[in-house]
């Protein structure tokens, strides 16, 4: 747009309610201190630098610590393995790696199954989780702000009592005089109580209880930014609800049933106090035969390899979600 | 657009015996105590683009909605084609709708998105690809069929958008702000497509827009909305040279109202005298008020002349004032003139002439007003 052309007051430096240096400040502007933080802070190094050091020394230091001792012979002293390497002389170095813990591993029927078995419920305790998990998950996103956060909150609320007392109070509700017997005998559903307790059963609701908070969670920050639009593109399209669900929201949550279920799956696979106090005594899962091997057998070596294969055969479902999610990133580019 | 054809076959409107595919009757919706919709009752030909224009919160995508069936009126009816509508959940409605942030499937290729309609009718697989590949080349982007649609401009994802929403071959299609999201010069050029498309598939198009531009080039009809109510419907020559009340002419384009009191009241002319103009109005038609009434007399920019020299008939249509300001748009300049009694008065002038410095009045110049008596539109409300 054409102005009038105004006339320009001269430039005077000196004056003003504010001064000479007040003037030369806002005439040239302050220091680009911003910019220059910006391209010189060794800040940001250290910043990043935190959690790889934390890692380095929790997590890499100590695997690296076990991964030597898998190798080493058992032997009865403090600690209880040989060392790795022995200086024979000045000159010579004495190493000697033994593989038998892991070959022992394979020969004894008792690893194997164990593994198995852990595979086992841990992948089936995942799916039921999910299939509880996503409805309430769904509920919560689709429900008002006000609501939602208490929704949250009552999800979170189990977190505050301890995990051992909760599992304790399903012993409570699941054994032959407990609760739910009681109560199904009172009613007269049943003459003689069920037998819940030590069974696979007990494992799984224990299991499914503890770690559902843990695939709510995941879903419900994915459900959650889902946009509404779409549902109704696809009604307007003229999908019925049931199709826009299976093509339109259950595709879009999958990067959420993927974090959810690892969450899930990763520490059941490995779960010690569930299995111990609701499950049978004959089949163990993988965390009971390693704390057994550490501290009933004083088998330091072989609970080593077992700590080792247990990472080993996690790592396939971890790699398998890193490799989904770089190609999610790369799709996202 | 809508001017090229004129007689009643392209105007059912005009015909009282014409079916509406759309009717909408007695139509209100309330959200809380919130009326967002207010006792609208519209008819809708078959083959027309009907833009409901109005500012932001005045019902207009409200009303669109629940001829998608997204809302459910709360009192009145909806028929489409014929049939009411009540009933029928969104996915049975023989519409379809390109929404305003587009919508589009994230997760599917350009190619799936459009075929995501044809898909839920069941046809075979070798005609719904053929119907995509048809579709994509009436909206130019079949070589993008494979891409998602974070990997398109705004443009064409705006294009995806209406291939999927024409893909169906709805006989109704709603289209909610649907070129907001392009510049300037993107939009225009898409408005003729879409008159063109709209043409060669002859669905019936519902525009929601607030940009009375694009509401002007695209419509048959225009209805103009204000605070859940339609003001005014007819075409956008109607809307613009005979606006019914104050709202609608302040809406669509600029204009200066004058306010005064009527004088002389004769069935063929009518006299004004308005203090805010420090005259008398002269209008050479008649207005159905009662005689002293308040009336407004409106005058859009490029209808008043601005001249140095007086007219040579100062009595009346006419003031004087002094140039306040001057926009030079490359085609136009706009003036504002503050006439004597100290109202502002707003005036385009084409830029006919290239660069004639010498000619042009300038700020600070003493400048008369005057326009033809055929030029004011009197409003009583």
């Amino acid at each position: 747009m054409a102005r009038r052309p105004l006339p320009q007051p001269p430039v005077r430096l000196v004056g003003g309610r504010l001064g000479l240096w007040w003037q030369l400040f806002f005439r040239f502007g302050p220091p680009r201190w911003t910019l220059y933080m910006r391209h010189n802070w060794a800040g940001k190094r250290l910043v990043i630098a935190v959690p790889y050091v934390w890692l380095l020394l929790f997590f890499l230091i100590p695997f690296i610590i076990v991964f030597k001792i898998s190798f080493s012979e058992v032997r009865l002293a403090m600690p209880p393995y040989a060392p790795l390497w022995e200086w024979v002389s000045e000159r010579a170095v004495d190493v000697r790696l033994n593989f038998g813990n892991y070959l022992f591993l394979l020969t004894d029927d008792l690893y194997v199954s164990a593994y198995l078995y852990s595979l086992k419920v841990a992948a089936i305790s995942t799916l039921f989780c999910l299939l509880i998990a996503y409805p309430m998950a769904y509920g919560i996103a689709r429900s008002s702000p006000a609501t939602r956060n208490l929704y949250l909150m009552l999800i979170i609320l189990p977190f505050w009592t301890s995990f051992l007392l909760r599992v304790y109070a399903w012993i409570g509700l699941l054994q032959n005089n407990g609760v739910i017997n009681k109560v199904l005998m009172a009613i007269g559903i049943i003459d003689e109580p069920i037998t819940m307790m030590q069974t696979d059963f007990a494992v799984f609701i224990g299991i499914v209880y503890s770690y559902l908070p843990f695939m709510i969670l995941p879903l419900y920050s994915n459900l959650e930014k889902h946009d509404f639009t779409l549902l109704e593109a696809a009604a307007d399209l003229g999908a019925s609800p049931i199709k826009s669900f299976l093509r339109i929201t259950l595709p879009l949550s999958v990067p959420g049933i993927v974090a959810g279920s690892l969450l899930v799956f990763i520490p059941a696979v490995g779960e010690y106090v569930i299995p111990s106090l609701l499950g049978s005594t004959d089949q163990l899962m993988i965390g009971r035969v390693l704390s057994d091997e550490f501290f009933a057998n004083r088998d330091w070596p072989v609970a080593s390899a077992v700590a080792i294969a247990m990472l080993l055969l996690l790592m396939v479902p971890i790699m398998i979600f890193q490799r989904y999610q770089a190609r999610e990133l790369a799709g996202a580019k | 657009m809508a001017e090229r054809r004129n007689d009643n076959k392209n105007e059912p409107w005009r015909d009282p015996s014409a079916q509406a595919y759309v009717e909408i009757q007695n139509v209100t919706k309330r959200f809380g105590d919130f009326v967002a919709v207010n006792n609208v009752s519209l008819k809708i030909y078959q083959h027309e683009i009907f833009c409901l224009l109005g500012g932001s919160g005045c019902g207009k995508t409200t009303l669109l909605r629940m001829l998608a069936g997204f809302e459910a009126p709360t009192s009145g009816r909806i028929l489409i084609d014929g049939k009411d509508m009540a009933e029928t959940p969104p996915y049975e409605r023989p519409t379809n709708m390109m929404f305003q942030s587009y919508a589009l499937f994230p997760h599917m290729s350009v190619a799936k998105n459009v075929s995501f309609g044809l898909e839920q009718e069941k046809l075979p697989k070798a005609e719904i690809a053929q119907r995509v590949d048809e579709i994509l080349d009436i909206v130019k982007m079949r070589e993008y069929a494979q891409r998602k649609p974070h990997q398109l401009s705004g443009g064409q994802r705006q294009r995806v958008a209406l291939a999927r929403a024409l893909a169906k071959r709805p006989k109704l299609l709603l289209l909610d702000e649907p070129l907001g999201a392009l510049d300037k010069k993107l939009r225009e050029q898409t408005q003729f497509e879409l008159i063109n498309i709209q043409e060669r598939l002859g669905v019936t198009f519902v525009v929601v827009t607030h940009d009375q531009e694009e509401a002007m080039t695209l419509a048959s009809r225009i209805g103009v909305m204000n605070r859940g109510e339609i003001v005014q419907v007819g075409t956008p020559s109607e809307i613009y040279e005979f606006p019914s009340t104050r709202f609608v002419a302040d809406f669509i384009g600029s204009v200066n109202m004058f306010e005064g009191r009527l004088i002389e009241d004769l069935p063929d002319r009518v006299r004004i005298s308005s203090p805010e103009l420090g005259g008398v109005v002269y209008v050479d038609h008649g207005i159905s008020a009662a005689p002293g009434a308040n009336v407004w007399a409106a005058i859009r920019p490029e209808k008043i002349t601005l001249s140095r020299a007086a007219p040579a008939d100062a009595s009346e249509n006419c003031a004087r004032g002094i140039v306040k300001e001057i926009a030079y748009m490359g085609d136009l300049s706009i003036y504002l003139v503050k006439i004597e009694s100290g109202k502002m008065v707003r005036i385009t002038m084409p830029n006919v002439e290239r660069l004639a410095e010498h000619e042009r009045i300038l700020w600070d110049e003493q400048v008369y007003l005057s326009w033809h008596s055929s030029s004011p539109v009197v409003l009583t409300q």
